[in-house]
């Protein structure tokens, strides 16, 4: 996973969806073909998902927003990394969001 | 399963923690114009209705709608008509919609669908199925329905186009005199797509012009079956038939009240019209119980107008005394709809629908000859002796009765 995104890269949001604030879900609806194992799925994140979601601003790099969700919750460093890391690779492999380079 | 990405299906259950948006499905008409001339239809004019189309709301307005419908939690659209594919502008238009972040729906004929529409919907999916209308398997059949020569060769063309793209998309059907004899090879057909997980819904009963053209409803009035006739239709597959009804039974008999909209007419979803007036469903257009976008917001037609609306009395007279009192209110097709487009009121009942209703009751065996459901006393019973497997035996027995 480190070798692969890496906390100092940087992602945001792909063209390839769209991300809506609903009744306080974050769904992402696929927009181009492929995204969903099925063409009519809609994708929503999880609590820890939201909080990442919203800082992947292609500015920010992951390193800078662990640190900002370690200042912000209570949990440690490692298992926040962990959540970061995690879900960025999932959205990568998902088309959902892309690295800034 | 993921951790942290959790895949919504179609129906979108599930998704919702706490309470969905105020709207979650917004239909809109985007032309009353057609390029068949169905004999059945509720609604179509001429393809070159000039004066129609200027009057039609320009694709900027119905962007700033589909804004405000995104802005208000709605997820999906229906494009509707008319014929939708009509519009120049569709491409533009669903695009828009799309990159709002909507799922689309289009109802169409399939006629107009081109190669170039069929790139754009492979490689932006609309995210739900098309729906098409198909009105039989020859062209002779088809056009006796479409009276417009060549349909059928265009709708099969539109469809092959999106069979070889992969396009998923779902058939209807219509049962009229003239192609009454094509529902069978239809569904064998359909059996063939796909997408379809079911037989497809194929329409019996038809509802008078939703514009109440009065040489239209005559028309119309003559593609209606008898009711015995339109529900051995529905009953074609008498197992499907009796499981179907019981669960509606299960659910709906026995709630009826005073209420106009016992429906879910404006509740969560809501449609507009091609001129751009915001109805509670489809087919509602009573002017007292529409609502102009432009004198007003889409949100306050849904969180102040439609609940308001919806709590309205039924003052018919002849209404309070059968449809508000009968145990099968819920399973009749009986609604202000109907009743707008039969009788340009709100809740004057619907004979044709009562009727279709209450043979559906005789022939499950919870009505007898003469009995109107309203004056039955001991419904509760009759419900909880219903059974499935004798109104099954007695269905299957008189559909042997008569050949079909």
């Amino acid at each position: 996973m480190e070798e692969k995104t890496g906390l100092d890269r940087i992602f945001k949001p792909s063209e390839e969806i769209v991300a809506r604030e609903i009744e306080g879900e974050l769904i992402l609806v696929p927009l181009t073909a492929g995204i969903g194992d099925m063409e009519d799925e809609l994708f929503s994140l999880n609590e820890t998902g939201r909080e990442v979601w919203k800082k992947l601003d292609g500015r920010a790099t992951l390193r800078t927003i662990v640190a900002e969700l370690v200042a912000e919750y209570e949990s440690g460093r490692n298992e926040i990394e962990e959540d970061v890391s995690g879900l960025v690779e999932e959205l990568v492999k998902r088309r959902m969001v892309v690295e800034v380079v | 399963m993921s951790r942290y990405v959790k895949r919504v299906p179609s129906a979108n259950a599930d998704l919702w923690r706490l309470k969905g948006p105020s709207l979650v499905r917004l239909d809109i008409e985007l032309t009353e114009r057609c390029d068949n001339d169905c004999v059945h239809c509720y609604i179509n004019r001429p393809a070159g209705d000039e004066q129609a189309r200027k009057r039609e709301l320009p694709a900027s307005r119905i962007k700033s709608i589909l804004g405000e419908a995104a802005s208000l939690g709605c997820l999906n659209v229906r494009f509707t008509g008319g014929e939708p594919l009509l519009r120049k502008d569709f491409e533009e238009i669903y695009l828009f919609a799309r990159k709002l972040g909507l799922k689309v729906m289009i109802f169409t004929n399939a006629a107009l669908i081109t190669p170039r529409l069929a790139d754009l919907l492979t490689s932006i999916p609309p995210l739900e199925p098309l729906e098409i209308t198909v009105y039989g398997m020859t062209p002779e059949m088809y056009e006796s329905v479409t009276r417009t020569e060549g349909s059928f060769a265009k709708a099969m063309a539109g469809i092959g186009l999106l069979v070889d793209k992969k396009i998923p998309f779902v058939v209807k059907g219509a049962f009229l005199p003239s192609n009454s004899g094509d529902v069978e090879k239809l569904e064998e057909w359909a059996a063939g797509i796909p997408w379809m997980d079911e037989p497809p819904s194929v329409s019996v009963f038809f509802v008078k012009h939703a514009r109440r053209d009065a040489a239209k409803n005559e028309m119309i009035e003559r593609m209606r079956p008898d009711p015995e006739r339109g529900v051995d239709v529905l009953a074609r597959n008498p197992k499907k038939y009796v499981t179907h009804l019981k669960s509606f039974l299960t659910r709906f008999a026995g709630g009826a009240d005073d209420r106009i909209f016992s429906c879910g007419a404006g509740v969560e979803s809501c449609s507009v019209d091609a001129y751009g007036i915001l109805q509670p469903c489809l087919l509602v257009r009573h002017p007292n119980a529409v609502y102009d976008l432009e004198k007003g917001s889409l949100k306050e037609a849904v969180e102040i107008f439609f609940p308001e609306l919806r709590k309205r009395k039924a003052s018919d007279p002849r209404y309070l005394k059968t449809c508000a009192v009968c145990p099968l209110r819920g399973f009749c097709e009986q609604c202000p709809a109907k009743s707008w487009m039969e009788h340009g009121t709100l809740d004057t009942p619907v004979d044709y629908f009562c009727e279709v209703t209450h043979v559906q009751a005789r022939r499950l065996g919870l009505l007898q000859e003469g009995e109107r459901a309203w004056e039955v006393a001991d419904w509760a019973s009759r419900l909880d002796k219903f059974s499935e497997a004798e109104a099954l035996e007695r269905l299957m027995a008189a559909k042997k009765n008569k050949g079909d």
